[in-house]
């Protein structure tokens, strides 16, 4: 594989889309099929897949001969921290609570940007945090508690 | 007069009291998100949902609603002001609108981009309700065949319209079902893609999917990329325009209303088409065509009323036909599903309040936003000042606590994480999330009524093309792919 696909655009979304409907086509084998007429679990994915599939090889040929590039850098570092900080509110949220959960979710997210002031952030937190729970807790009524587990 | 009758009905429903402060809140929190510099009407509607969820079926749609044209209408502020659109629809305020507010004209030009708007707004609502009862009762003569071909056009429609590529666009649509297959079958009771994971029995929430591929997404993309931001400091005096900006602006706001409305109700097309189409409309009738691009003020009243006509009328195949025409409007459809609405031409029957309150509720709704934007310009322009930093966690964690509270199930919150990255990924290689969230929406819908339509014609796919109205829908899905497989046609997309 020559070293350019890396960064060949369609070259990737083609194989993303060839690995996902490969994928859906494999997993829907366990499915039945059924027939025309009464088509079973198994027909509308597989038949879905394979479009998907060959989609995913006409982009990938037309990236091959194309060659454009992605655009910009990847941001691993903001994707990395973003999904970490959604994660974490979900983890934290039964096991500590909605305030501990709040304010780690926002450190995490802040921390994603390319600046970040400590003091900025922990004010962000204090005032979020007081609009959440009076919102979230006293408004809407959501059962969660402030702080410790359920 | 039938129609006056179901307006008075519709009136009477929008005016009580809860309502009109759903209506109120949605429009205010809508214009408030909206006017955020990089923050669309999408990620203002799949960021509040979750609150609109724990209420009753009518005023949650009636606040969702008005946060959609609210925060549609928070953009024109902030692409006026700030040479950053919101979002794509306003995308083309912005040539004329900035250049207004560096001649000192801002007042005018957001007075204009308000009164054009309220104009298109209540034009648009107009021609849904005329329009709506008409198309639902044809609807109501649709079987699973008709639905069937009408879902296939809509699909390809938005696949092939969007910006960017078509063949791309309709592998995003086919993605798009796959994951609207995720979750238990209801003809057999099978779960599918499921992976022995209980919570995917149920599927993936809609709103993890617009979050993540959305919100997600796109914070990250803004995330890596500087943008220099200028924001219009100069103070804003004098906000009525004169005279002759009413006279100048006058025709424009009508032409740009017709060619918002019918845009609006073409699949894929939407707001955005609509207010490109008739900047160009306009630059091409115009005596002076050099004045635009340099403050001229038709360049600001025709794309606005434009994009909020085509804003309003999107809603007329979303309700009387249950297909949604934007990424904004499956959203919306998939927000009366949740509230346990069966959408379509039966909504109309069923559910007379929430369809006539509804649009009652969205003329009341435009004229709050004329009265909440005019005097208090001066507070959204202070919000604009506002650093993206404080910005981007803040919805994260908003995003995270309703994800969260729709489900009560910290899966859901993982999920947002896991289509955001999937989003980022699809966003770099330059693949359009928003025919996947039409797809996915669609999906389950598609797939029921393709079976329907096969068990009844005893397996013979012939039926789709021998039903006349089958037909035409599967001639017109053929069409819009021929044509915009054209060279021309993607020429002229590109110039986008």
């Amino acid at each position: 594989m020559k070293p350019g696909l890396w960064n060949n655009r369609d070259f990737l979304a083609g194989l993303l889309f060839v690995v996902l409907g490969g994928l859906a086509v494999a997993l829907a084998r366990g499915y039945p099929i059924g027939s025309t007429m009464r088509m079973g679990p198994g027909y509308f994915p597989t038949v879905l897949g394979g479009i998907l599939l060959l989609f995913g090889v006409y982009v990938l040929l037309r990236g091959v001969r194309s060659g454009d590039e992605v655009k910009g850098e990847w941001g691993y570092r903001p994707l990395a921290l973003i999904s970490l900080s959604i994660v974490m509110f979900g983890f934290l949220l039964d096991r500590v609570g909605m305030v501990p959960a709040i304010v780690a979710t926002l450190f995490a997210a802040a921390a994603a940007g390319r600046e970040f002031r400590f003091k900025e952030v922990l004010l962000l937190a204090v005032v979020l945090t007081a609009f959440s729970v009076a919102v979230f807790s006293y408004g809407l009524k959501l059962p969660y508690p402030l702080l410790g587990g359920y | 007069m039938e129609i006056l009758n179901h307006l008075a009905f519709g009136f009477g429903v929008a005016f009580s009291l809860e309502n009109l402060a759903y209506c109120f809140a949605g429009v205010a929190l809508g214009t408030l998100i909206g006017v955020l510099p990089g923050v669309g009407p999408l990620v203002t509607i799949a960021m509040l949902f979750p609150i609109t969820f724990h209420l009753p079926a009518v005023p949650a749609i009636i606040m969702l609603a008005g946060i959609f044209y609210g925060a549609q209408y928070g953009g024109s502020t902030t692409s006026i002001l700030v040479n950053l659109p919101g979002e794509t629809a306003s995308a083309v305020t912005c040539i004329d609108g900035y250049q207004m507010a560096r001649q000192g004209r801002a007042g005018p030009a957001l007075a204009t981009a308000a009164l054009a708007s309220f104009f298109a707004g209540c034009v648009g609502t107009l021609l849904i309700a005329l329009a709506g009862p008409t198309l639902g009762e044809w609807a109501l003569k649709f079987g699973s065949a008709e639905y069937t071909s009408l879902m296939l056009m809509a699909l390809v429609a938005s696949a092939v319209m969007t910006q960017g590529d078509a063949v791309k666009g309709l592998a995003m649509v086919v993605l798009g079902l796959l994951v609207g297959v995720v979750g238990v079958d209801v003809n057999s009771g099978m779960a599918r893609y499921s992976f022995g994971v209980p919570e995917l029995v149920d599927g993936i929430g809609f709103t993890v999917v617009a979050v993540g591929l959305f919100a997600v997404a796109e914070i990250v993309v803004n995330l890596e990329t500087r943008e220099p931001r200028e924001v219009y400091a100069g103070k804003l005096t004098g906000l009525m325009p004169t005279a002759r900006d009413l006279k100048d602006a006058a025709w424009p706001t009508v032409r740009g209303t017709a060619v918002g409305a019918c845009f609006g109700v073409l699949p894929g097309a939407g707001p955005a088409l609509s207010s490109f189409a008739t900047y160009m409309l306009e630059k091409k009738i115009a005596k002076d065509p050099s004045r635009f691009g340099r403050g001229a003020i038709e360049g600001v009243a025709a794309p606005e009323a434009a994009n909020n006509a085509a804003a309003q009328t999107a809603f007329i195949p979303m309700l009387t036909l249950g297909i949604p025409a934007t990424a904004t409007m499956a959203l919306m459809l998939a927000a009366l599903t949740l509230q346990g609405i069966a959408t379509g031409p039966q909504v109309m029957l069923d559910k007379p309040d929430l369809f006539w309150g509804l649009i009652a509720s969205m003329w009341i709704g435009n004229l709050m936003l004329v009265i909440l934007n005019l005097p208090l310009v001066g507070v959204w322009v202070r919000l604009l000042t506002v650093p993206y930093r404080w910005l981007f966690p803040s919805i994260i964690l908003f995003c995270s606590i309703g994800n969260y509270s729709v489900s009560n199930n910290p899966f859901d919150v993982y999920m947002v994480a896991v289509i955001g990255v999937l989003g980022y990924v699809l966003v770099k290689l330059e693949c359009e999330p928003a025919p996947l969230l039409l797809g996915y929406v669609l999906g389950p819908l598609l797939e029921e009524n393709l079976r329907r339509a096969l068990l009844i014609a005893r397996g013979d796919p012939t039926v789709f093309f021998t039903r006349p109205i089958s037909l035409a829908f599967m001639i017109a899905t053929l069409l819009i792919l021929v044509v915009m497989i054209a060279p021309g046609a993607r020429r002229s997309r590109q110039l986008k």
